[in-house]
C-alpha cells in the first residue's frame, strides 16, 4: 500500500535575507500510512511545523522528496487540509462565509457551500453562530470554526500545528474529543504536531519523536490503546502511564538539549 | 484534632454571595453627571472664546477710527461682524454670485478630487504592494514625486487644465492619491502570512486571495487614510480656487482679503469647517459600515 504522506532524505534550510542560513530538518525519513493519526512531538524550535509546510507544499524542500498519495508534491494541492497554531479565520468574514469559503474557493456556487457551511456549523456545534464575527466568539468556538472550514473540503490529509494550544484546558479536551469523533467519521490520515505528550498519546495510533533542531526521527511509538477514546478519561489507564513514561524517557533528552541551547544563546 | 476534620468532606463549599448592585447605580449615575459637566464646559469654553473675541473688538471704541479699539476690529473681525457677512451672503448672495452655488462649486471639486485620488491610490497602492518588482522599480520615483510639496503643481494645473473646476479637481486628487497610495500599499504589506497561507491551502487562487484576503485587511489601513484625506482634498480644491476661479469659496476668500475684509475671511472659514465637519462624520459612517468585522473600532478619544 502506498503511504499517504512520505518524506524521504528531506533537509529544508531557511536562508535569510542577511545571508545566514537555518538548517529546520536533516535528512528527515517519515512515512503515514492511509487513515493513520500520527503525533508528532519534539522540543521548540525542532521543525515540527516545517515538516507540515513541506507536506502541504506551501514550502519546497531543499534536499529529498515529499509525496503526498504517491504523487510528488508541486505546490499547494486539493488534498490538504491545514489547521494552524494562531487563529487562521479570516476576521472579516462572519462565521459562515469563513467556512464556507474553501468550497467558494474550489468553484462551488455561492448557494451550495453557503448549505454545505451550514451542515459542518451544525457538526461542530455552531448552528446559529452563521452571522457572528470571529471576534465575537470565544477561543474555542474560533477553533471550532477554523475545524470546520478544514473538514469542509473533505481532505485526505489533515495537517494540525499544535491547533488547541491556545485554549484552556477544559475547552481542549472537549474539542480533543470533537477532533477524533469528526475524525473517525472520515478516511483522512492525520499529523498532529505537538509539544504536549499527553497529547499525543491520547489523540494518536503513533507518536513520533523529533531530535533538537535540525529536527530528524529519533524513534517512534505506536500508540495500542483501543478506540474509541474519551480524552480525559484515556489519561488513567495504566497502558497510557507506560507509554508516557517510555516516550518521555526518550523526549526528555531532547528537551534538554534545546533548552541548553536556548540557555546559551541567551547568554550570548 | 477533632473527627471532623480528620474526614475531609468532598462537597462542594457553598457559593460565595456577591455584594448588591448598588455600587454599580452609583457609579452610572457618576458617568452621567461626568457627561453634563464635559457638556456644560465646552459650551461655557464657547460662549467665552466668542464673547471675549466680542467685547476686546467692541469696548473702547471711539469714532470712525476702529484703531482704538483693545483689540482692532479691522485686522482681526468681529463675530457680530462675522454673523452679519453670513446673513448678507445667505440674503443677497456673494460677489461672485449665490453663497450656495460657490458652496457647491468648492464641493464638488472636493468630492471629485477625494473620490479620484482615493480610487487611483488603492488601486496603484494594491498593485505595488502584491507585486515586489513593480515596487522596487518605482519605489524611488513614488518617494521623490511624494517629497515635493505639491500644492505648487497648482500653478502647472491652472495653465494646463483652466480656471474651470477640473484644475482644482486634478490638484485635490494629487494631494489625495499619495496619502492614500501609501496607505493601501503599507496596509496590503502587513497582511498576516498565516491567513494568506490558510487561503492557498483552501483552494484561493491568486485574485481570490486577493479579493477575499488581502483587500480586506488592508481596508482598515484604507479607511483610516480617508480622514485625513478628505480634509487633503478641502485643502486641493480651496488653494486651487486660490490660485485662479470664477467660482468657490476659495475665491470668496481671496476676495474678502482683496478688500481688507477680515469678517469675510472669518465667515468664509466658519463655512469651510462645518464642510469638513460634516464629511468627518459621514467618513466615519462609512468606516463602520465597512469594518464591521473589527472587534473595537477606533473612536474618537473624547475630543
Amino acid at each position: 500500500m502506498t503511504p499517504a504522506i512520505e518524506l524521504r532524505g528531506v533537509t529544508k534550510r531557511f536562508v535569510n535575507p542577511a545571508g545566514t542560513s537555518f538548517t529546520a530538518l536533516r535528512d528527515l525519513d517519515l512515512s503515514v500510512p492511509p487513515g493513520e493519526f500520527c503525533a508528532v512531538v519534539g522540543p521548540s524550535g525542532c521543525g515540527k511545523s516545517t515538516t507540515l509546510a513541506l507536506v502541504s507544499g506551501l514550502e519546497p524542500p531543499s534536499v529529498g522528496e515529499v509525496r503526498v498519495l504517491g504523487e510528488p508534491v508541486k505546490g499547494v494541492g486539493r488534498s490538504v487540509g491545514y489547521m494552524f497554531q494562531r487563529d487562521a479565520v479570516f476576521p472579516w468574514k462572519s462565521v459562515l462565509d469563513n467556512v464556507a469559503a474553501g468550497p467558494l474557493f474550489r468553484g462551488a456556487s455561492s448557494r451550495d457551500a453557503n448549505a454545505r457551511a451550514r451542515d459542518w456549523l451544525e457538526r461542530v456545534g455552531l448552528s446559529g453562530f452563521d452571522r457572528y464575527y470571529p471576534h465575537q466568539l470565544s477561543g474555542g468556538m474560533r477553533k471550532r470554526v477554523a475545524l470546520a472550514q478544514t473538514l469542509i473540503n473533505g481532505p485526505q490529509i489533515l495537517l494540525m500545528d499544535e491547533p488547541f494550544s491556545a485554549l484552556d484546558v477544559q475547552t481542549r479536551a472537549l474539542m480533543e474529543n470533537e477532533l477524533l469523533d469528526l475524525w473517525s467519521a472520515t478516511s483522512a490520515s492525520v499529523v498532529f504536531v505537538t509539544h504536549d505528550l499527553e497529547e499525543a498519546i491520547a489523540l494518536s495510533d503513533r507518536v513520533i519523536v523529533i531530535t533538537a533542531g535540525p529536527g530528524t526521527v529519533k524513534s517512534q511509538y505506536l500508540v495500542d490503546i483501543p478506540r474509541p477514546r474519551n480524552i480525559t478519561e484515556v489519561r488513567f489507564i495504566p497502558r497510557f502511564i507506560e507509554l508516557y513514561q517510555v516516550i518521555w524517557n526518550d523526549l526528555r533528552d531532547e528537551v534538554l538539549v534545546s533548552y541548553e541551547r536556548s540557555k546559551r544563546r541567551a547568554v550570548a | 484534632m477533632s473527627a471532623r476534620s480528620a474526614a475531609p468532606s468532598l462537597r462542594p463549599v457553598a457559593a460565595v454571595t456577591t455584594g448588591s448592585g448598588d455600587r454599580d447605580v452609583a457609579r452610572a449615575e457618576a458617568r452621567a453627571r461626568r457627561r453634563l459637566l464635559v457638556l456644560g464646559l465646552r459650551v461655557a469654553l464657547a460662549v467665552f472664546i466668542v464673547g471675549s473675541w466680542e467685547l476686546l473688538t467692541t469696548l473702547n471704541c471711539y469714532g470712525p477710527d476702529s484703531a482704538t479699539c483693545i483689540v482692532d476690529p479691522f485686522f482681526f473681525g468681529k463675530p457680530s461682524g462675522i454673523y452679519q457677512q453670513l446673513v448678507t451672503w445667505v440674503n443677497n448672495g456673494t460677489a461672485q454670485g449665490p453663497l450656495w452655488e460657490q458652496i457647491a462649486v468648492t464641493l464638488e471639486e472636493t468630492i471629485l478630487g477625494f473620490a479620484i485620488g482615493v480610487v487611483l491610490g488603492i488601486l496603484f497602492g494594491v498593485v505595488l504592494g502584491v507585486n515586489r518588482l513593480l515596487s522596487d522599480v518605482a519605489g524611488p520615483y513614488i518617494k521623490a514625486l511624494n517629497a515635493m510639496p505639491r500644492v505648487v503643481l497648482g500653478s502647472i494645473f491652472i495653465i494646463a487644465l483652466g480656471f474651470e473646476i477640473w484644475s482644482k479637481v486634478a490638484l485635490a486628487v494629487v494631494l489625495v492619491f499619495f496619502v492614500v497610495f501609501f496607505n493601501a500599499f503599507q496596509g496590503v504589506r502587513e497582511v498576516d502570512r498565516d491567513l494568506l497561507a490558510n487561503a492557498r491551502i483552501l483552494g484561493a487562487d491568486q485574485g481570490q486571495i486577493s479579493r477575499h484576503v488581502i483587500l480586506p485587511s488592508a481596508l482598515t489601513w484604507i479607511i483610516a487614510s480617508l480622514h485625513t484625506s478628505f480634509g487633503f482634498a478641502l485643502v486641493g480644491a480651496i488653494v486651487g480656487e486660490y490660485l485662479g476661479a470664477r467660482r468657490g469659496i476659495g475665491l470668496m476668500i481671496s476676495t474678502a482679503q482683496g478688500t481688507f475684509n477680515a469678517n469675510g475671511v472669518y465667515a468664509a472659514m466658519l463655512i469651510l469647517a462645518i464642510l469638513a465637519i460634516v464629511a468627518e462624520w459621514l467618513v466615519t459612517k462609512l468606516e463602520d459600515r465597512l469594518i464591521r468585522w473589527r472587534p473595537n473600532a477606533i473612536t474618537e478619544i473624547g475630543i
